[in-house]
Order: structure tokens, then sequence, then C-alpha cells
């Protein structure tokens, strides 16, 4: 229909295009190597961090409360750092992580270093076929390692409720609780958890509690949905948490509690 | 301002549809055995117009020799894929006034062999294809099959393929390693993820998936679930699903021993 000149004209929608955040715009629309960058600061930081704490971070502890660098507590009078025997534990169950090997993959070693640019490597490609990163098939296993930590982080946050026999509910607190909230969402939301839960069932109508385990399926596929963000948040809870009980502990600040 | 000046003012478009914007796109020409080059053209731009709007003008209008696959021109066929400004995209997805100001870039797929222009020889894929253990139903299943909701669900994000191959087109293994002989490539997990999550499905696909398929391979960088067009959840809902199975089989020790009690158990089986 031909367009009258005194109509007002709406320019027509976008159609058949998913709709973009301006997240993803300006994603989309960032240099490719903003994200690598980006990710290569923050894990470096992260690395350094738990290096210094494992080495020289001594023993935090602050009644009630207990970084998560040190739980379980594991030799704590012994000739290292209690964190020392701990951190491997985590540190193998996030190495391994789907998501931070894409991470790593793309920021550290540049293979790619995003899409449909070109790579550096010389050598021949052998991704995940090969030593030494074959390995990262070992997530199962650090997986059932890295929800036995959390068992006990979770023990830890529970018992910062109690302070010589009293309740006890302190920012400290808090900050455990979620933290622990956080890598929960990160532990259970992951591939091996998922696939373990449902995704290695074909039939759910033929296996014992098929309907059970499809519902827990979808569940941490929900989860799973936002990997990266729980990935991301539980790191810097972690830290977080172990830099707040750390000033409370050399009293740089005090504990606001009721 | 009157209602009628407002109206007028809002009248950004000729009749025609066209913005007054002229647009410079800067097409790969070229055949195998002979020197390539880009080619810049002039466009006109339409209000709405996407790249391959533009390819056609330019094969109408400037220079009818211009190859270029396509069919429907709704994202459904999968036809018309390209790089545009470097990036793999569906042409008829791609407006024009999405992308930065500027000369736009438009070349082949650069994972498959040139046959023309903007056209690729994508025949590699279908010989992949071939290659896989088809649907194999389960024996003494009566019919017809009864299949509930929940078990067949997760199948069809897989079925909304369109074979653009800009997945396969943008996986680093294939496109800047050249490992077609070692690798399927990301569509044909999406298949191999399809068949062996089917409900009524009874091959096992596993060591396929590890050995001929090669998904030790993939490094999950994503990209390939990054231009999927539909929006399939490629790495995650197919590649990770199909690592872990071979994880099952191959890196799982708990697993593997309730495994084994279970297939002891079964009269005439073999443990492994």
């Amino acid at each position: 229909m031909a367009q009258d000149a005194t109509t007002k004209w709406t320019p027509p929608e976008h159609t058949g295009l998913a709709k973009e955040s301006a997240f993803q715009r300006l994603r989309r629309r960032a240099p490719w190597w903003l994200l690598p960058l980006t990710v290569v600061t923050v894990l470096s930081a992260f690395i350094v961090y738990g290096m210094w704490t494992a080495f020289f971070g001594g023993k935090v502890y602050s009644a009630p409360y207990l970084s998560p660098f040190y739980s379980p507590q594991i030799w704590w009078n012994g000739p290292v750092t209690p964190a020392l025997w701990v951190l491997p534990f985590p540190l193998l169950f996030r190495a391994t992580c789907y998501y931070y090997r894409k991470a790593y993959y793309r920021s550290f070693f540049w293979d790619p270093p995003a899409c449909a640019v070109g790579e550096a490597r010389k050598k021949p490609y052998k991704g995940e076929t090969r030593f030494p990163l074959f390995l990262s098939n070992l997530h199962r296993y650090a997986m059932y390692l890295a929800v036995i930590v959390l068992i006990f982080l979770w023990i830890d946050a529970v018992a910062a409720f109690d302070l010589n026999g009293h309740f006890y509910f302190g920012l400290g607190t808090a900050i455990m609780v979620i933290n622990c909230i956080f890598l929960s969402a990160y532990t259970f939301g992951c591939h091996s958890v998922r696939h373990l839960v449902g995704g290695c069932v074909d039939c759910y109508s033929r296996v014992r509690g098929g309907a059970k385990r499809y519902e827990g399926w979808k569940f941490i596929t929900r989860l799973n949905e936002h990997h990266a963000m729980w990935a991301w948040l539980s790191l810097f809870s972690v830290v977080a948490t172990d830099v707040y009980i750390r000033l409370v502990m050399t009293g740089i600040i005090i504990d606001p509690h009721f | 301002m009157t209602d009628a000046a407002e109206a007028t003012t809002d009248i950004r478009h000729t009749q025609d549809g066209r913005t007054g914007r002229t647009v410079h796109f800067s097409v790969f020409r070229g055949v195998p055995g002979a020197n390539a080059s880009y080619v810049t053209y002039d466009v006109p731009e339409v209000e709405g117009m996407v790249v391959l709007d533009a390819i056609h003008y330019i094969q109408k209008n400037l220079d009818m020799d211009l190859a270029c696959r396509w069919n429907c021109k709704a994202a459904k066929c999968g036809s018309c894929s390209a790089e545009v400004n470097g990036h793999p995209v569906l042409m008829c997805k791609t407006r024009v006034d999405d992308l930065p100001e500027g000369t736009i870039t438009v070349a082949p797929m650069k994972t498959f062999p040139l046959v023309k222009d903007l056209v690729t020889d994508v025949s590699r894929n279908y010989k992949v294809n071939a290659s896989i253990t088809p649907f194999t139903p389960r024996k003494d299943e009566p019919t017809p099959w009864n299949i509930k909701q929940h078990d067949i669900e997760r199948l069809y994000e897989f079925r909304k393929c369109i074979e653009c191959f800009l997945c396969m087109d943008v996986c680093h293994i294939l496109r800047n390693h050249d490992l077609h002989e070692e690798y399927y490539g990301p569509r044909y997990f999406v298949r191999m993820a399809g068949l062996e999550m089917h409900p009524m499905d009874d091959a096992d696909r596993t060591e396929e998936i590890r050995t001929e398929g090669g998904i030790g391979f993939c490094n999950i960088t994503k990209c390939c679930t990054d231009v999927c067009p539909e929006h399939i959840h490629i790495t995650d809902n197919a590649i990770i699903p199909m690592k872990e199975r071979v994880a099952d089989r191959h890196w799982d020790p708990i697993r593997r021993m309730f495994t084994k009690k279970k297939e002891s158990a079964k009269p005439g089986t073999a443990a492994e």
C-alpha cells in the first residue's frame, strides 16, 4: 500500500531477529580482545591471591568465622599453611570446569582468542586428546571432591551462627552464607552434575525415578544456563569472604553483629 | 508544532523505502586458482535492508556475474551463510543498519572450499552425515510408538538445525587447523546428540563420538553456539553431554563400578 505523505510513519520492527539486550549489543560491538583481556586480568589476580594465601597467608580464623580457603581444617599446626591442603581440590574443579576451559583456552592460550579470528599457534593442534589437556576429563573426579569441600563450607557457615554457645549473626555470617549459596549454585549447576542427575538418561519413562530425575535435570539446567555467572560470583565471593575475615581477624574492621 | 508538521518531519524515507544513505559493500570476487579480490559496490540503503538484499541489488544493477547461494530469505533454509565484517552470519538475517558505519565486507565461508565468489562447496558435510550410525529403532518395540513428552523434549532443540554450517565455519578446529578428517564438527555432534538421546534409539555411538568423531579436539570455546542463527545451545546441550557420555565410560571410577555391577547382574552379559 502506498504510504500517505501525511500519515505518521512507523519503522517496521526487526522481524525475525532475537531482541538484543544492551549488554549483548555492547559485547557484539566491543573489540574482540576486550573479553580475553578482562578474563586474563581477573583470573590472574585470583591465582596470585590464591597462591599468596596458600603459601604466605597464615591462618585466617576469627571466631566464629573460618575463611573458605582453610576449610576443612587439615593439619592446622603443620609445617605449611592449612590452605595448601584444601586449595588443590576447588582449584582442580575450576581448572577442569567446562566454563573456565572456554575462558582460559580463549584468553590465556589464544586457542582461539575470539571467534573467527586467526591463531598464533604453530604446533599441530591436539585439543583435549593429548597430555596435558586431556586431564580436563578429570572434571568428574574434581566435582566429587568439590562437593565434599562444599559440605564443610556449609558446616562452617552454620557454625558461624554460634559463638560460645550463644546465637550470633554478624555481617561475616551473612557473607559466609552468601558465599555458600553462590558456591552451591556453581557446583550443582555444573555440567557433570547435570549429566549424572538426568542428562545420561535416554528414556526417563524406563528408569527408576525417571520423572524425578527429569525434574532434577530441568532444575539443574536452569542453574547451568547461568553457569558462567555463578562461576564468577562464587570466585569473587570466596575472595571477599577471605578478605573480610582477614580484616576482622587483624582488627582493621569490627564485625557488626546482633 | 502542529500535528501535520510533526507527522511530516517524522517521514524520513522516500516512498520506495530508501533512506537516502549509500552503503559501501566490499564483496569477495574470485574462483579457485585465479586472482581473487574484493570489489567495492555502492548500494542505496532501504529501510530494513539486510545484507542479502544488497547482494541482490548488486546482482540486478551492478554486477550480474556475482555468485551467491540463497533460497528462502527467511533464515530457514540455511543457504546464504557468509562472513559479514568477518563474522559468520546468515546474510538474510543481518540488517545493514545493525552494522557499524563504514564499508561492509562480505566474504564466503572460510572453512569450506571456494566454488565462486560467495559460494562454497559444503559437500564434505554430507559425507560426514552419511558416515554416522543412523537411527536404530529398538527391536521388539510395539507400534505405534508411545513416547512421553518428557522423553522427547530435549530433542526439539536439535531438530531446529537448518544446516547453515555457520557452526562448522566458525569452529577453529576446522577453520584454522583443518582437521576435517579427524573431527566431525559441531553440526554433527548436534545430530549425534539427537540420536543418542532419542528414547527409541538402540545404537551406542559413544566410541564413534570419541574416535571417528574426535570429540576430544573440541576445547569448548563456544563459538559454534555464538553464531547459531537458531540459537541452539550446541556446546552446552550437545557437545558437553556427549563428552560426559565419553567420561562415563572412560573417566568415572564410581559410575564405572556401578555399571559393572549392573552389567554383571544381567544374565548372559559380560562385565567390562
